[in-house]
Parts: C-alpha cells; sequence; structure tokens
C-alpha cells in the first residue's frame, strides 16, 4: 500500500490543530480530575523517553559512537546545561569518537 | 493597548525564534535524510510547529506507517497541549472576539505557552500574536536551512548532527528527573519498555510510532495512576512549567516539545 505524504501531513497537521483549538475555544473551565492531570503531567517524560531511547542508539553511524554521544549528553543534561548546549556535546561526542574509531 | 501587546509578544518570542531555528534545521536535516524534499519538510514544520510531533511523523512516514498510526501518535505525543490549552483558555481576555482563539491555536507550542502564562493578569490574543508571528518563521526557516543543508553536509557532519534532538529530548527529561523521583521513574520505566520492543521476538514486530503510544500511556497512566501529582503541586508544575520556560527563553534555547 502506498501513502501519499500529503495525506500524511494533512493528517498531522490536523490532529495537532484540533487538539490545539479545541480546548481554547470550548473550555469553560479546568480539568479537575487529579488522574488527568497527572497523566497529562507525565506523558511528556514518558513520550520523550521513550522516543530517546534506544533510538538514539541508531540515530549515528555506528552504535559505539552513538553511545559516546548518549553519554555525554546524560552528562551535561545531568549538570542543567542548556538544551543547545547538551545537543552540541552531543554531536561533538559522535564526531571525535567517529574519528577515533578510524584508526581502531 | 494591542499595539502594545503585539509588541511586548514579539520581544519575548525573540530568544524562542532563535531556540526554534536550532531545532528546525535539525528536523529539516533529517526530513531529507529521510526521502522527504525540502518544500514537503517546509510545509510540514508551517503547518504542525510542535518538534516531538514531527520527529514522530518523520518516523512514521518513513516506515510508511498507517493513516490511523499518524493520527493516533500525534493525538497522544501532542496530548499535553490539551492541558496548555485549557490553562491558556483561562488566561485569555474574555472581551476579546472569540475567532482570535481559532488563530492562537496553532500557536501553542510549549514555549509560547510558557511565556504567555507568565505574565501577570489576563493576556491579549495580540501578545500570542506577536510571539507567534516571530517564532514561527525562526521555526520554518530553520527547517529550510537544515533542509538545504542537510543535502550538501558531508556524511560525518550528518552522523554527528543526527543526535542532535536526542539531546535535547535528554536536556528536558534529565533535568526533571533530578527534581522528581516519579518523572526519574517514569523516564527509566520509558526507556526499558521500548528497549523492549526493540529487542523481544514478537514485540519487534510493532512498528515505533505504536511503541511510543504504548509505552507513553502505559507508564504515564500507571505514574499518574500510582504516584497522582498532588493537586497543589500540578499547579505549582503548571508554574514551574512556565518559569522553566522562561529560563529556556533566557539563555535564548525555545524548544518545543
Amino acid at each position: 500500500m502506498t501513502h501519499n505524504i500529503y495525506i500524511y501531513i494533512l493528517i498531522a497537521a490536523g490532529v495537532t490543530y484540533l487538539i490545539r483549538m479545541l480546548p481554547l475555544v470550548l473550555s469553560k473551565k479546568e480539568i479537575t480530575s487529579p488522574f488527568l492531570k497527572s497523566f497529562l503531567y507525565y506523558v511528556p517524560y514518558a513520550c520523550l523517553a521513550a522516543m530517546t531511547f534506544p533510538a538514539i542508539l541508531f540515530s549515528t553511524a555506528s552504535v559505539i559512537s552513538a553511545a559516546a554521544g548518549f553519554g555525554v549528553a546524560l552528562i551535561a543534561a545531568w549538570k542543567e546545561k542548556s538544551l543547545l548546549t547538551v545537543a552540541l556535546c552531543a554531536c561533538v561526542a559522535v564526531f571525535f569518537m567517529e574519528r577515533i574509531l578510524q584508526f581502531v | 493597548m494591542n499595539r502594545e501587546s503585539f509588541k511586548k509578544g514579539m520581544v519575548d518570542g525573540l530568544p524562542i525564534c532563535f531556540g526554534y531555528f536550532a531545532v528546525a534545521f535539525t528536523f529539516g536535516m533529517m526530513a531529507v535524510s529521510s526521502g522527504i524534499s525540502t518544500g514537503q519538510a517546509v510545509l510540514i514544520s508551517a503547518t504542525n510547529v510542535t518538534s516531538a510531533g514531527q520527529f514522530a511523523a518523520l518516523e512514521i512516514i518513513r516506515s510508511a506507517g498507517s493513516y490511523w498510526e499518524m493520527a493516533f501518535t500525534q493525538l497522544i505525543i501532542n496530548l499535553r497541549y490539551i492541558l496548555m490549552s485549557f490553562a491558556l483558555a483561562q488566561k485569555l481576555k474574555r472581551d476579546a472576539p472569540w475567532f482570535h482563539r481559532y488563530i492562537i491555536a496553532h500557536g501553542v507550542t510549549d514555549e509560547i505557552f510558557g511565556i504567555s502564562v507568565s505574565q501577570e493578569g489576563k493576556i491579549s490574543p495580540f501578545y500570542n500574536y506577536g510571539a507567534m508571528c516571530v517564532a514561527i518563521p525562526g521555526w520554518v526557516s530553520g527547517t529550510l536551512v537544515g533542509a538545504i543543508s542537510g543535502q550538501l553536509l558531508p556524511a560525518f557532519m550528518v552522523s554527528a548532527l543526527s543526535i542532535a534532538i536526542y539531546g535535547m529530548f535528554l536536556a528536558i527529561i534529565i533535568p526533571a528527573s533530578k527534581k522528581n523521583h516519579t518523572v526519574l521513574g517514569v523516564v527509566i520505566a520509558a526507556m526499558a519498555i521500548s528497549s523492549l520492543f526493540q529487542v523481544m521476538p514478537v514485540l519487534k514486530k510493532v512498528s515505533s510510532g505504536f511503541v511510543i503510544i504504548i509505552t507513553t500511556i502505559l507508564v504515564a497512566g500507571a505514574a499518574a495512576y500510582f504516584f497522582p501529582v498532588a493537586q497543589e503541586e500540578a499547579s505549582k508544575e503548571e508554574k514551574g512549567e512556565g518559569s522553566q520556560e522562561k529560563n529556556g527563553k533566557q539563555q535564548g534555547m525555545g524548544e518545543e516539545v
């Protein structure tokens, strides 16, 4: 089955817009359910974590360089560096690890 | 008054613009390496304006997932916008014409939401317009430049840059995990479960979009059930998110999750 990329884009954009628009237009009061509030609070963390690992290990040319980038990013993130700094540290680590791997 | 709000929105949106440019650059680059044209990548950014959602969409397009998978993945990944839009709905001036809400809805991102709710008192929709006018072009132009340079960059550069987005994700979840043990548990559990899907014989066949959905619902659901966020804490967290965004803004790192 072939898929049309414009239909993919339309679906993604449509769903995303509806999610943003409906509460804004319809809501008269706040969400009160503690479960729902908690669920929505945890969603971004669960989602980003699931997207990051193990996918990060296969994001570069080799698993070893990716693992180096992952480790460095973890340390930088733990030190609460800014988003851009953490990302750049990961890139630099991958770059150097791949240069080292050439000689191994 | 409207002009003032608009100006203020533009000024506050400027650091977000720079942060978006950097993230969107990675998106554009990855889109092109997934076989999407530059124009299509720009179209995705202009119509979606959401990083996590767009990266997930890329994955689904690349793996030729079903349209349902696309819709469902976007729903789950962007679920948090429901919460933000609810909060923003309270924050907007009631006397402003209602149609404005249909337009500012397009610009409900973590960062624009963050600066909007951290304003004093009720806000005018023109504040959001101002922020959107500056931040969204940063997102779209970043995608364009990333897509173009993605085709020009040598392979080793592309390899190094491909990890950037994951670095940013880590920069969001790790500091939060340090402060809150349940968040730490959520992060570890989500990584473990998605890893299981990667290696287990039958689970391996599940496509990556659904892995993210299943993992997110399972882990966030269990965490919400066993460790509900205390009422006061939830509102504090909301504010905390705002100040966190402000923090990010000061560093000029608007990253939308």
